[in-house]
């Protein structure tokens, strides 16, 4: 079997409605080959962790700009533990202190990618840290 | 070749997913997208428990309003206490491989509802509207008991064509003032349609839309006779135009008679999906639609020609891995290598090539 793409979910949980970075990171990685996912704003974090089930996607990219990550991010990574999705990828982007990385990290976050991050940076990490696609 | 650790995930997930485990369905979804061996023991032990539910297909121009129809249908269906699942499909790069998956944008509201499963799948280069394993996961939630499978093309033009042998009904979606007459009458991508839908009914036109695509589409000639006095009749009978049509001749009533193929006499619905509104006629009508060509009771034309590309499919999939098998790979390269050459005709070749598998037993 060829290499199949990866897949990965953009989500933007939480009450800010600005999703310019989500959907140029969305297009971003969809022109590094990967197939990508996109479920618009204002998502609860059970609607992140039921579309990353149903879809059976590799990575979760979650796009924050609210301030709410510390209490959204450890959320939807309890919630995908317990669905036993442990396997699942999950990074940050956003306006993210570096004062919280720490927390979210013990949290379960692989990687945050602050302002500045470029697509290719953020396709590189999910390469060399996605589960195996066998 | 299946190897025994692959059929036995084929036949966990399999078990899993007939069981009502979702992560279990997702991943088998996976397995059937990528084609592997897992997903060719899954699918062969699920085929049995597969059949029951109704495949509807839903089709139409980038931007027709497809997804958010689909979503109010969602919320129709579950209001009648059946359970629902959705294969989107959107386009995959040509380029780079890569795809945008949006469909489930407009499907937010059901995230926590056990009855609804959204499954968005990338086309990976497949022509014709689906992706080449829809057909396969719309099977996988078929075994998996969901009552309704709503397979969601990508954006369609006039000849992408294939949901049509996928989907037990054919929906397909216009939106209002994007064609005159002409555009109803081309041979093409609503000849398929089992129901016409004009959405985004509440802009300028909609309903004139509709009348013109009625006029249109519902004169079809019935059994045929002889004469200028029975084309007349035959027009006449389509020329209700504003009527909706009859349920029974929207249901694509056998013809008796005409010996050639007959086309199909849509009914022509006009819907709102971001409201709602024309939604529930909608759903009736995909109901009065199965009901018409007895899907319930299974064996339909439609399913026998599915099963029949199904199984050609896999005859010329085992044929060509036989040959390329490392046992045969230089006769078969030799052959070809002659058909580059202008040495044997393709014909000749496919001969030779399907007299050496038969030789061989």
């Amino acid at each position: 079997m060829t290499e199949r793409p990866i897949k990965v979910l953009i989500a933007k949980p939480g009450l800010d409605g600005h999703d310019r970075g989500a959907k140029v990171l969305a297009r971003g990685l969809r022109d590094e080959g990967f197939e990508v996912v996109y479920t618009g704003l204002r998502q609860t974090p059970e609607m992140v962790v039921t579309a990353a089930l149903q879809e059976d996607v590799d990575v979760v990219g979650l796009s924050i700009l609210s301030g709410a990550h510390m209490t959204l991010v450890p959320r939807i990574c309890a919630l995908l533990r317990e669905k036993g999705l442990d396997d699942i990828l999950v990074t940050a982007g956003g306006i993210i202190p570096d004062d919280d990385l720490p927390a979210l990290r013990e949290a379960g976050v692989a990687a945050v990618f602050g302002p500045g991050t470029t697509i290719a940076e953020v396709a590189d990490f999910i390469r060399a840290n996605v589960r195996s696609l066998a | 070749m299946v190897t025994a650790d692959a059929a036995a995930r084929g036949r966990e997930l399999a078990a899993g997913a007939l069981a009502g485990d979702r992560v279990a369905l997702a991943r088998l979804l996976t397995a059937v997208e990528n084609r592997t061996p897992v997903a060719e023991t899954a699918l062969r032990s699920l085929h049995a428990a597969a059949g029951r539910a109704h495949l509807v297909g839903i089709t139409g121009a980038p931007g027709a309003g497809k997804s958010t129809l689909v979503a109010a249908l969602i919320g129709e269906i579950r209001a009648t206490g059946r359970t629902v699942a959705v294969v989107a499909v959107d386009p995959s790069s040509p380029i780079t491989g890569g795809a945008l998956l949006g469909d489930r944008v407009r499907m937010q509201s059901y995230s926590d509802d056990d009855g609804v499963f959204i499954r968005s799948m990338a086309s990976r280069g497949h022509a014709g509207g689906l992706a080449a394993s829809s057909v396969a996961a719309a099977t996988v939630l078929d075994a998996a008991g969901f009552d309704l499978i709503l397979l969601e093309t990508v954006g369609t033009g006039q000849s992408e064509v294939e949901v049509a042998a996928a989907a037990d009904t054919t929906v397909v979606l216009e939106a209002p003032e994007m064609g005159d007459e002409v555009q109803a009458i081309k041979a093409g991508l609503l000849e398929v349609a089992d129901i016409v839908v004009v959405n985004k009914g509440d802009r300028p036109g909609a309903q004139r839309t509709a009348a013109e695509l009625r006029a249109m589409l519902t004169v079809v000639a019935g059994p045929r006779r002889s004469g200028a006095a029975a084309t007349f009749a035959g027009a006449a009978a389509g020329g209700g135009a504003s009527a909706p049509a009859p349920p029974g001749a929207a249901a694509g009533t056998p013809d008796p008679g005409p010996e050639r193929p007959h086309p199909k006499r849509p009914e022509v619905l006009v819907t709102t999906a971001v409201s709602g509104e024309g939604v529930p006629e909608l759903l009736a009508a995909i109901g009065r639609h199965r009901e018409g060509i007895g899907a319930a009771e299974g064996g339909t034309p439609v399913r026998r020609a599915r099963a029949a590309a199904l199984v050609w499919a896999l005859l010329g999939d085992r044929v060509r891995r036989r040959l390329e098998h490392p046992d045969r790979a230089a006769a078969t390269a030799a052959a070809l290598d002659a058909v580059v050459r202008h040495e044997l005709d393709p014909y000749a070749a496919a001969d030779r090539l399907l007299e050496m598998l038969r030789a061989e037993g």
